[in-house]
């Protein structure tokens, strides 16, 4: 087994990179992803890391580079956040249906205008259409485990992965984390050897014209692979847990066995939700929280299961979707209970926009009204938390 | 003066390959003067060669699934960002290299190829990007002086007072009101080792420049004047013609930069032709007044000076 070390997240996230032995870097800086693209930079000047790191001049690039780098055989790797994702938007599609195995950090953070560093998931909410699989860590051990994780799965599925960290709160956060043993990482993470990319000696033509005749095939296409990643992704885990000892699965659940009501939520907010969880179960409470890691492809089963017998839920959304049934993650449960027998009453909440806090009283104000909501009728599609009047 | 262009003879017509890779049958309009350069180029750089292109005439023409013509590994991204796509293959093929995983010895040409519009416009960013990280790629920029793909609209490398559907030749404003942008002297600035004009017509000279490009280690850019009939309002048949009239008449003078700083006139025009000659053949010129073609006269008159001048006074040392 690994070390366990003090380590800032961000480094961490990037030394599990470099264990993963990737060719090309590719990566522009934006905060609060800069650390992690600062640390592999310093890998690859330093001789700790074999690959090429090419400071472009734009996100846009960033993922441009990704594309031509694996699109040739090389592993790649780049990180971004906010208004660098969106600028590099045009090419997220064109690598999931290229079928390339880039992995990308994300370290969330909201979107302009206002102008905010701060995190929230804005940002990764406008990529959740474009064929990547996509997960969410809660912790610093959770987001260098997802890494290896991503190239284990991206390299097997043949399609892109983007690791999302809640910018500064997971990403600047100095915590204990083991890193894997480099020989296990070898034996999880094996050399990428790919069936088709660009090589004279069997040449082929990537990124053709789609005619009308071909274009609905050719996405029907990605999205069987894509639907099919699922099980690549469970089994990752399994074989994860092999190795690392560590368990992780599609949705998470804290408490649920019994539980009245409960909150879902991604990303590194369960932590402090968990704490509320703990101190309202200490009052006779029957309240639980549903973590979902794996966004894409939804794990709609998964989720259903994990519900247990609560009659009411409280998805608190941390992007905006305007003018919509709900936030992202919302509407994606709730159009989930739609086709289940089991159907819980839905509030939806967003918050914790832009960087604001939520602390466990906050926890326990939603969890309040989540026991209320069971007999209420709703009024609302969704409402926007914490919002000062 | 780099040695690897020191020491380079020229190619010998006789010893090309009677092989192309790019196949016959792909789509290009009659008398097409840009897919041209794009078989030339394939023929001095062999099946060795990656190559990318970005959205545009020769994407679409080649590439109508499931066919293509492109006998070599093809990739094709988007429209700006081919110069960045070039630069991950660079990489790629660097630290595959160092790996071992691909033979450390093989050489394997990377080639840009590239419009107006992508090059002059959409993808300036990205050109300029990968030239300043000095990827070792080839961009040819094919230029038929608009957006012919989407329908004749301006780019930045239309001429003055050209007709397009976005700058038409109207009763207030006659055309395109812009000169056409420098990007010579845009990408000259970016010190690369090589940098070359070339029109097809003078193809000897053309595949030279896309030989010596393939020599030198580091980003090169050939950009390439490409005749669009169906754009520019000119006969099929007329194509090589405005090729060599382009050259005869000062308007594109065909000329290399080393380094930045080595300037070589390839073809001195003594006696050039008037502009008028070029112009006429083309319907996009044909509201033009003599006042009209006389400003575009003296301001091609002073641009191929300068570049004279300038390969006169930073020519090469002579060893």
């Amino acid at each position: 087994m690994g070390k366990r070390v003090a380590k800032e997240v961000s480094i961490a996230v990037a030394d599990a990179v470099a264990q993963c032995k990737v060719d090309v870097v590719s990566a522009y800086p934006i905060t609060p992803q800069t650390h992690i693209v600062e640390h592999l930079a310093d890998l690859v000047n330093n001789g700790e890391l074999d690959a090429e790191y090419i400071p472009v001049e734009s996100e846009h690039a960033a993922m441009s580079a990704c594309i031509g780098a694996a699109a040739t055989g090389a592993r790649t790797f780049t990180s971004t956040a906010a208004q660098g994702l969106l600028f590099m938007y045009e090419m997220l599609p064109i690598a999931s249906a290229f079928r390339l195995p880039i992995v990308m950090v994300i370290a969330n953070r909201a979107i302009s205008a206002p102008i905010s560093i701060w995190n929230d998931h804005g940002d990764v909410m406008t990529m959740r259409d474009l064929g990547w699989i996509q997960t969410f860590a809660e912790n610093g051990q959770e987001a260098v485990d997802l890494v290896y994780h991503a190239y284990r799965v991206a390299e097997k599925a043949m399609l892109p992965v983007a690791v999302n960290l809640d910018g500064f709160i997971v990403t600047h956060v100095v915590e204990p984390v083991e890193l894997l043993d480099q020989e296990l990482v070898d034996k999880y993470i094996p050399p990428l050897k790919m069936k088709h990319k660009l090589d004279p000696k069997k040449p082929i033509t990537i990124g053709a014209i789609g005619v009308p005749e071909i274009y609905t095939e050719a996405r029907k296409a990605q999205d069987e692979a894509f639907k099919a990643s699922y099980k690549v992704v469970v089994k990752a885990w399994q074989e994860f847990e092999k190795i690392s000892g560590r368990r992780y699965q599609p949705i998470e659940t804290y408490k649920m066995e019994d539980a009245e009501v409960a909150l879902v939520i991604m990303g590194s907010l369960a932590e402090t939700a968990m704490n509320t969880v703990d101190a309202l179960r200490e009052k006779g409470k029957k309240v639980g929280l549903i973590r979902i890691r794996l966004w894409r492809p939804f794990p709609t089963q998964d989720f259903i299961k994990a519900l247990g017998k609560v009659k009411a839920i409280t998805v608190f959304d941390r992007a905006l979707s305007h003018g919509a049934t709900g936030g992202p993650v919302g509407i994606e449960v709730r159009s989930a209970l739609y086709q289940s027998n089991k159907r819980p009453k839905v509030l939806n909440l967003i918050g914790a926009l832009g960087g604001r806090d939520v602390t466990t009283e906050d926890f326990e104000e939603l969890f309040d009204r989540t026991f209320s909501f069971i007999k209420a009728k709703p009024r609302f599609a969704y409402e926007i938390f914490g919002a000062k009047e | 003066m780099r040695p690897e262009l020191a020491k380079f003879k020229g190619l010998n017509i006789k010893e090309l390959p009677k092989e192309d890779w790019i196949a016959p049958g792909h789509r290009a309009c009659q008398g097409c003067g840009t897919v041209l350069p794009l078989k030339l180029a394939l023929k001095v750089l062999g099946p060795n060669t990656i190559a990318v292109s970005s959205t545009g005439c020769m994407e679409i023409i080649t590439s109508p699934f499931p066919f293509t013509s492109w006998k070599i590994p093809w990739i094709h991204v988007a429209f700006e960002n081919s110069a960045t796509v070039a630069s991950g293959i660079d990489s790629a093929i660097k630290a595959l290299k160092r790996k071992g995983k691909i033979p450390k010895r093989e050489k394997i040409n990377i080639v840009v190829f590239a419009g107006d519009g992508a090059t002059f416009d959409i993808g300036l960013q990205f050109v300029s990007g990968a030239l300043e990280r000095g990827h070792n790629f080839i961009y040819i920029c094919l230029d038929n002086e608009a957006y012919m793909n989407t329908g004749v609209q301006r780019s930045g490398g239309t001429p003055f007072l050209a007709h397009t559907t976005t700058s038409p030749a109207g009763k207030v404003i006659h055309g395109n009101i812009t000169w056409k942008k420098n990007l010579d002297g845009i990408i000259a600035a970016h010190n690369i080792p090589y940098f070359a004009t070339a029109s097809p017509a003078f193809y000897m000279d053309y595949m030279n420049k896309v030989k010596k490009a393939s020599l030198v280690e580091g980003p090169a850019f050939i950009h390439v004047y490409s005749p669009c009939p169906t754009g520019w309002g000119s006969k099929g048949e007329d194509t090589i013609k405005l090729c060599k009239l382009i050259v005869e008449t000062r308007i594109f003078p065909l000329y290399e930069v080393i380094d930045g700083k080595y300037y070589i006139l390839n073809r001195k025009v003594d006696k050039p032709k008037p502009v008028e000659e070029y112009l006429k053949l083309q319907r996009r010129f044909r509201h033009l007044k003599p006042e009209e073609i006389e400003m575009i006269q003296k301001r091609v008159n002073e641009d191929y000076e300068r570049i004279a001048k300038m390969c006169e006074v930073f020519a090469p040392p002579k060893d």
